[in-house]
């Protein structure tokens, strides 16, 4: 019987929890002011660098180093330089800034090549992924709100 | 971060020099090669257009200046075999109607062509596969099938060195038009266009590829990546796919116009196919 309660209030602690933490607005709700920067953290919490270098170094998620040197990450091979050097990245932006860049940099540089990182939908014949094939039904972010705050955190520490 | 962006001017500046001073191509020492030219005059962004060989390692780029070190020749000469043998079950073949390959010397350069009997703008594909269904009786070949792609391969051969010259005026300027405007499309979940890449980015690595100014004057490509020939609708279809979009197929009506536009962007370089590349 004690053991049943215990058990209970186990599952009722794993229910609650993910409700209890805010639910990553979805990416057409997220709220850019007039220079383009996201003063609230999509998740509610800080991001974790250690996994935002992996997502920046991986070409499967956001392959920022196809496009941005980033001295930090001298052990992944091949950083590109169609944009700036991301060394000392958090000495000239802050934090909103570089989570409005992550999520759409068309909202800080209007026009910009980078990609939208946090956005699902207004585009010209988005394909399945990598296959060339049409879409089939509503896209997924390029990256999730949990790995945008990744990202951003490790910017963050990208300071010189 | 004073001495970060000094270094980077400075290679900046040494890419620039080498490239101006760069080597010229030669081919089997007697086909001198235009791989840079003055642009057109309707490109408004763009100063001097580049053949992608001047963006390729001193080894690919040496694949080229001899055939008998060009695996792309390998299929130009199936090309030439292809061309003196029947067409389908009939007794036509393209020699029937061209004594030889070099009569055709010319063709390449001036495709995508406006065809007034068919009113429409042909590529030479298009143009070869009207030969063997109209003229010849036979069944049209693959888009980007093999025998397509070495015929290809052979009729560019034959007009290496000549330059480029394709017309956007009079009834081919409205698919030219339209080609353009693919070009600076952004497509896909990545939003890029051709000119992003192409156009705005020339010269830059992309994660391990030096971007080169997209042109098509070397195709069909060998490329030493997929060790095939690779024809220019199937580029196109990559790079396309690289966007994450849903990409158009060869032989399609926008490919064709883009292959137009793309096409004039490089009139002036010289016909250079089959290439070499990575
Ligand atoms: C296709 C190219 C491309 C990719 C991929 C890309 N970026 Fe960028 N990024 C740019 C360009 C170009 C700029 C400069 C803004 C402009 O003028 O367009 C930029 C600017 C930035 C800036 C501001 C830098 C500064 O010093 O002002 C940050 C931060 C940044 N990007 C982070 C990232 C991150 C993080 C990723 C991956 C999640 C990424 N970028 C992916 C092209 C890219
Ligand atoms: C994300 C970047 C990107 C975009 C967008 C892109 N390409 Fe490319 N393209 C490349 C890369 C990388 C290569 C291989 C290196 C090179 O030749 O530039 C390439 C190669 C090519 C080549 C082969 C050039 C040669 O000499 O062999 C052609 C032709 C080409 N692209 C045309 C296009 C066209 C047309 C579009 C638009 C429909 C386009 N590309 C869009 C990245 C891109």
């Amino acid at each position: 019987m004690k053991a049943g309660i215990c058990h209970a209030a186990g599952v009722v602690a794993l229910v609650l929890a993910p409700i209890s933490a805010p639910a990553a607005p979805a990416p057409s709700d997220v709220v850019y002011d007039e220079y383009g920067s996201v003063a609230e953290s999509l998740t509610g919490a800080a991001g974790d660098p250690v996994k935002g270098a992996d997502v920046m170094a991986n070409r499967g998620l956001g392959n920022c180093v196809a496009c941005h040197l980033v001295s930090d990450l001298d052990e992944v091979p091949f950083h590109g330089e169609v944009g700036p050097a991301l060394d000392g990245v958090a000495d000239r932006w802050t934090e909103a800034d570089l989570r409005g860049i992550v999520a759409n940099a068309k909202m800080v540089f209007p026009g910009t090549i980078m990609p939208a990182f946090y956005k699902n939908e207004g585009y010209t014949r988005p394909g399945d992924a990598f296959t060339g094939n049409a879409a089939d039904g509503p896209l997924d972010p390029l990256l999730t709100a949990e790995q945008v705050e990744d990202v951003v955190a490790y910017l963050m520490t990208l300071k010189e | 971060m004073l001495f970060r962006t000094m270094t980077a001017m400075a290679l900046v500046l040494g890419a620039t020099t080498a490239q101006a001073e760069g080597p010229e191509l030669v081919i089997n020492g007697e086909i001198p090669i235009t791989t840079r030219a003055p642009a057109p005059e309707h490109m408004e962004y763009v100063r001097e257009v580049m053949s992608g060989w001047e963006f390729r390692s001193p080894e690919t780029q040496a694949f080229e200046a001899d055939d008998f070190e060009n695996p792309g020749m390998i299929f130009a000469e199936d090309g030439r075999t292809a061309f003196s043998q029947p067409l389908g079950d009939t007794d036509q073949s393209c020699a029937s109607c061209h004594e030889s390959p070099e009569t055709l010397a010319g063709a390449r350069a001036v495709y995508p062509k406006w065809d007034p009997e068919r009113e429409e703008v042909q590529t030479i594909e298009m143009q070869i596969n009207e030969c063997i269904t109209e003229r010849a009786g036979a069944e049209a070949w693959g888009y980007t099938s093999q025998p397509m792609t070495n015929m290809s391969a052979l009729l560019a051969s034959v007009s290496r060195g000549m330059p480029v010259n394709v017309a956007i005026d009079g009834p081919a300027h409205d698919t030219w038009l339209q080609g353009k405007e693919i070009y600076y499309t952004r497509y896909g979940q990545l939003e890029l266009s051709c000119a992003n890449c192409h156009e705005d980015n020339y010269g830059n690595m992309i994660r391990a590829d030096h971007l080169s100014q997209g042109q098509i004057n070397g195709f069909p490509t060998y490329r030493l990546k997929n060790a095939k020939l690779n024809s220019v609708h199937d580029r196109f279809k990559g790079c396309v796919r690289d966007t994450r979009a849903e990409t158009f197929s060869p032989g399609s009506p926008e490919f064709i116009a883009l292959e137009l536009y793309v096409a004039s962007r490089g009139n002036g370089l010289s016909v250079e196919g089959p290439a070499v590349r990575n």
